[in-house]
């Protein structure tokens, strides 16, 4: 039950990207076309998911005993640069023309502030879901990890989406671009903090 | 210009590196865990401060844990001339988006609520954060002098006492049923029945 | 000299990391919720912008090419640790606000984005001057969207409250953000394209 609870929090309640300003560069860069969208969600929801599990496990089993806690944010982004490396040799492998597409957005993961923002949550926030506050373990952290993945999927294909239809708009000069998509995910935004009070 | 990337040279300049950084990380850590953990007490010191009398001890030093329900709970006693005269309890709920750390402070003769003070919270900027408030017409001014033996604390919506911030309800009960929680701790030291005592945390109807 | 002054100057208006480069939104985002936050974010990464610029311009020589980014994560990512510690020791209250965002400059792209532009091809001292440049650009801006959030959604400035109302609450939550920072950004073009 709780899981759902976790699930329903990170995609719709706290999205990552509407209303924790997690991953807002790519959103900004890559929404434009609902293709490169869904491709780009599929790649940082594979990486999220997977870096959180090496990270909670390096967090636990690693930082706290030697008691270097320090070295949390050294460590953590080290984990996630490797694993982009890695996933970029595996994808440019198994599918060259995934590879293609995705292009620069691959690499950029790395400095996606969600991936790294989602890793350092599990182990630093306590979660209150339908109870009392606690840290999450091993099994809830990747279920948060996939499902705030899926928020910012969610999110980021919404708004290219709509993104497509201001192409073809008659948007005011100073507001071509950028302005209009921030103004844009405002509203949207908004629109998401409807969901508040749901968990 | 950059060094050529041969094997031994990447690991040898990313070793180094790396063993750079983790010592100088261990230096700055090394020198500051003390202001850091000085800092946190000075922080649960001036909230002490806050919500008891004026004492000449130092509470933080001289902190007592109490059980209630199966929970522990820590009591900042309040001394003036070695006479205790308040009690601070530290209480934890849950607020809307994470834990509310807060204390309330306890007269140790009549039990009448001295003061309460958030130590830190999660709640929404604007609304829930509003338990941060103090000064006259403030959520947390009702709380003032208030005599727990003679309230109900629920918010006035769930049949209680208590006024709630606007639209923020869900923080309003949590931070009232911390009250309620810490004047069940209260009791506890003192000796006496907290059965009666209404949190609010459970929905259950008030009886009585 | 002439020439360290105009890469501190170009900072602010031509390569405004914010409202120009459209560098940097998350914490942009996230943490201008009043303009104390906003400043104290950007002090916070020009610290660690100039640092690591300073160093990775130092060391970029000894550097292979290969392991080059990695590399400048570490080094940048040492320095946002040490900002981290400093902050919790001497600036508790600062450092609770502005939570997660620390850690988070490491991935900043103006940090890492400045070291592959800059840092690595220039001498320390230029590196430094520019990394000044930006960060105080940035400041600046987290500055001017913090306090426009501030004013119309709290009634105040810089923590001085000016209104007895709060103001319009929208911005300073999520929306708001979004919507002012889009404001603004009309408003600088406005200013920068004659």
């Amino acid at each position: 039950m709780e899981y759902i609870l976790i699930i329903i929090s990170a995609v719709f309640v706290n999205n990552i990207l509407l209303s924790q300003f997690l991953g807002v560069c790519p959103f900004l860069g890559v929404s434009k076309k609902v293709g490169t969208a869904l491709g780009m969600s599929a790649a940082v929801t594979f990486v999220m998911a997977l870096a959180t599990c090496v990270t909670y496990l390096l967090q636990y089993y690693v930082l706290v005993p030697f008691g270097v806690e320090f070295l949390q944010t050294v460590c953590f982004i080290l984990v996630i640069a490797g694993l982009v490396q890695m996933v970029e040799i595996i994808i440019k492998k198994i599918s060259p023309s995934l590879y293609q597409a995705l292009g620069i957005f691959l690499p950029l993961i790395t400095t996606n502030c969600a991936v790294l923002g989602v890793a350092l949550m599990v182990v630093q926030k306590q979660f209150t879901f339908g109870g009392e506050a606690h840290m999450l373990n091993l099994g809830q952290s990747v279920v948060f990890a996939i499902a705030s993945a899926i928020g910012f999927g969610l999110a980021i294909v919404l708004f290219a989406g709509i993104r497509e239809q201001l192409e073809l708009s008659n948007v005011p000069k100073q507001f071509k671009g950028v302005p209009i998509a921030l103004i844009t995910a405002g509203i949207m935004a908004m629109a998401f903090m409807g969901f508040s009070g749901m968990v | 210009m950059a060094v050529k990337s041969s094997f031994s040279n990447m690991i040898l300049a990313l070793g180094c590196i790396c063993l750079v950084c983790s010592a100088l990380l261990g230096l700055v850590n090394h020198v500051t865990a003390e202001p850091i953990a000085a800092a946190n007490l000075a922080k649960t010191n001036s909230a002490i401060k806050a919500v008891t009398p004026e004492f000449d001890n130092v509470p933080s030093e001289e902190v007592m844990t109490v059980e209630v329900d199966g929970k522990e709970y820590k009591v900042y006693p309040a001394k003036y001339q070695d006479k205790i005269i308040g009690y601070a309890v530290e209480v934890m709920p849950t607020g809307f988006g994470g834990v509310i750390d807060m204390l309330v402070g306890f007269d140790a003769e009549t039990g009448i609520i001295y003061n309460t003070s958030v130590i830190s919270h999660s709640e929404t900027p604007g609304l829930g954060a509003k338990i941060s408030d103090t000064g006259a017409g403030s959520f947390r001014a009702q709380f003032d002098g208030m005599n727990p033996a003679a309230t109900k604390f629920m918010v006035k919506k769930d049949g209680g006492d208590i006024d709630a911030i606007t639209a923020s309800t869900i923080t309003s009960r949590a931070f009232t049923s911390g009250v309620a929680q810490a004047y069940k701790v209260y009791l506890t030291i003192k000796g006496e029945d907290a059965a009666d005592v209404v949190t609010g945390a459970s929905n259950q109807n008030w009886e009585e | 000299m002439a020439g360290r002054w105009k890469l501190i100057t170009k900072g602010f208006v031509k390569d405004n990391p914010t409202f120009a480069l459209v560098l940097g939104m998350c914490p942009t985002l996230g943490t201008t919720t009043s303009a104390i936050n906003g400043m104290g974010m950007g002090v916070a990464t020009m610290c660690v912008l100039v640092l690591s610029n300073m160093v990775i311009s130092a060391v970029a020589r000894f550097i292979p090419d290969k392991v080059r980014i990695p590399s400048y994560i570490v080094i940048i990512s040492a320095f946002v640790t040490i900002v981290q510690l400093l902050m919790q020791a001497y600036l508790p209250s600062l450092y609770e606000t502005l939570g997660l965002f620390i850690p988070l400059i490491v991935v900043n792209c103006i940090v890492l984005g400045r070291a592959e532009a800059f840092a690595n091809k220039n001498g320390v001292l230029d590196s430094a001057c520019d990394g000044l440049g930006i960060g105080l650009g940035f400041t600046l801006s987290l500055t001017v969207v913090g306090l426009v959030r501030e004013i119309l959604g709290s009634g105040s400035a810089f923590g001085w409250k000016f209104m007895a109302p709060d103001g319009m609450l929208l911005f300073v939550l999520a929306p708001g953000a979004f919507i002012v920072l889009g404001y603004l950004m009309v408003l600088f073009r406005k200013l920068t394209t004659k």
